[in-house]
């Protein structure tokens, strides 16, 4: 335990990485999974089809195929920099990916979110004559948001230990798993001792982000 | 007397399917009337009202609003719709909003008030309706009988030219009936346009200047609710009449 105890900066190192990506991709994964929900539930036909067909898409593809093709198909062969030093270069990288793919689920939740939404209100909004985008912006989506709390933590969740993958798809973010082998690698931790430390450093942030999202989901909670 | 109708509807039909919901629909509703529709369930009275403000599309014909043709889509509807106020057998009040917000909404996205003249005019509707100090309240914090009461006068916030009202009274306890519809009275004595789909005939009685009969999507029968239930006209009618008024 004292040698990985000895290592801790790299643990921390590590896990900060994590922290960013979890931040910058649920960040613009929320933002992109509203703009597909509009699309999904707009009055125009090509707004749907386009929605739907990428959110079938890359939610269907696997999360190590959606960043390779971010680091080794975008950012490699094709040469697209995102940044001056590496480091910052591969972690922009490693958030599109994350995002494009987050996106699909949060998408999806948001949809299920909708559907709770009782009709009327939706026509009522309609004869008072707010625009669709008002209608969205101002009733459904707000009421859809407070109803899908809960399953917007499980995304975040499974966001914070998909990060993990951006270091095994070619992209060297040096998060915590990566700082994990890096140590296995150089031989200067015990392996056993090394694991737990990590896993329970995983624990850290998401067991409080799941009982936040919990309690968060009880106080804005739209009683009917 | 020469009255420009309000609202006109000119040979509209309406198929849900195979089913003919409106037959051949021919009414004009002027300024200041109160216009209550009637008939068996099934009969398309609810369509009827609901194409006033183009929730439901029709087949053929025309609607006209203050002589206009109801515009298909966009802002054009969007604006149509801030003219006519409409108030739903399920309330429909906004969950997420108060009771004041629900009110204030329309008028300040819609029409573009500023919060404060919003908020003024949103109180003294909720003071109209009898329901002022609960007004940052959650709807569901509500009786039924409150939440119509808030929704009258949400579609009043918009100060629309027509109000459509589709079964106010059908999803609330008996008890509550009678305060929903003195207020719907107390809009009628003010000269409010209304087309009102509703069972309670006495408030078609009391209120209306004219009752519409409908049944099979067709309009059977117009007349003075005076005239209408003492002497109805037609078979269908007599026979509607004769179900409600004897239990």
């Amino acid at each position: 335990m004292e040698a990985f105890l000895s290592n801790i900066d790299k643990v921390v190192d590590g896990f900060s990485w994590t922290v960013r990506l979890t931040l910058f991709s649920a960040l613009f994964s929320f933002i992109l999974g509203i703009v597909l929900t509009a699309m999904r539930v707009s009055p125009i036909p090509l707004l749907r089809a386009l929605s739907t067909g990428y959110v079938e898409g890359i939610r269907n593809t696997p999360l190590t195929l959606v960043l390779l093709f971010c680091g080794l198909g975008l950012n490699s062969a094709l040469g697209l920099s995102l940044a001056d030093s590496v480091a910052w270069d591969v972690f922009w990288w490693a958030v599109i990916g994350l995002s494009a793919y987050t996106a699909c689920f949060v998408s999806e939740s948001l949809r299920a979110g909708i559907n709770t939404i009782p009709l009327g209100q939706v026509e009522a909004a309609r004869s008072l004559g707010l625009t669709f985008t008002q209608n969205l912006s101002l009733i459904v989506i707000p009421q859809a948001l407070r109803t899908v709390v809960g399953p917007l933590g499980s995304v975040l969740i499974a966001l914070i230990k998909n990060t993990t993958v951006a270091s095994v798809a070619g992209l060297g973010v040096q998060e915590a798993s990566r700082q994990m082998k890096l140590m296995f690698d150089q031989g200067i931790a015990p392996v056993l001792p090394t694991f737990v430390g990590f896993a329970i450093g995983f624990l850290i942030l998401t067991l409080p982000t799941g009982y936040f999202f919990g309690w968060l989901s009880k106080r804005v909670a739209v009683v009917r | 007397m020469t009255t420009t109708p309000l609202v006109v509807l000119e040979n509209v039909n309406k198929h849900f399917g195979d089913l003919h919901v409106l037959r051949d629909i021919d009414l004009s509703v002027t300024a200041g009337e109160v216009v209550v529709v009637i008939g068996p369930s099934g009969s398309g009275k609810s369509t009827l009202c609901r194409t006033i403000n183009r929730l439901e599309t029709i087949d053929t014909g025309r609607i006209l609003l203050d002589g206009q043709p109801l515009p298909a889509e966009g802002r054009g509807l969007a604006k149509l719709r801030s003219d006519v106020g409409m108030v739903f057998q399920s309330f429909n009040l906004f969950a997420h909003k108060t009771v004041l917000q629900n009110v204030t909404l329309g008028p300040m996205k819609v029409l573009g008030q500023p919060k404060a003249k919003a908020t003024e005019r949103g109180m003294e509707l909720l003071d109209r309706v009898r329901i002022g100090n609960q007004a940052h309240k959650y709807p569901a914090q509500l009786s039924g009988g409150q939440q119509q009461r808030v929704a009258i006068a949400r579609a009043l916030a918009m100060n629309p030219k027509v109000l459509l009202f589709d079964e106010p009274t059908s999803a609330l306890d008996p008890e509550m009936v009678q305060e929903v519809l003195d207020v719907m009275t107390d809009l009628a004595k003010e000269g409010m346009t209304m087309v009102v789909v509703t069972h309670e005939m006495g408030f078609a009685r009391r209120a209306a200047n004219r009752v519409v009969f409908m049944a099979d999507g067709q309009i059977v029968e117009e007349n003075t609710p005076d005239e209408f239930f003492t002497k109805p006209q037609s078979e269908r009618a007599r026979d509607f009449l004769s179900k409600i008024l004897t239990h």
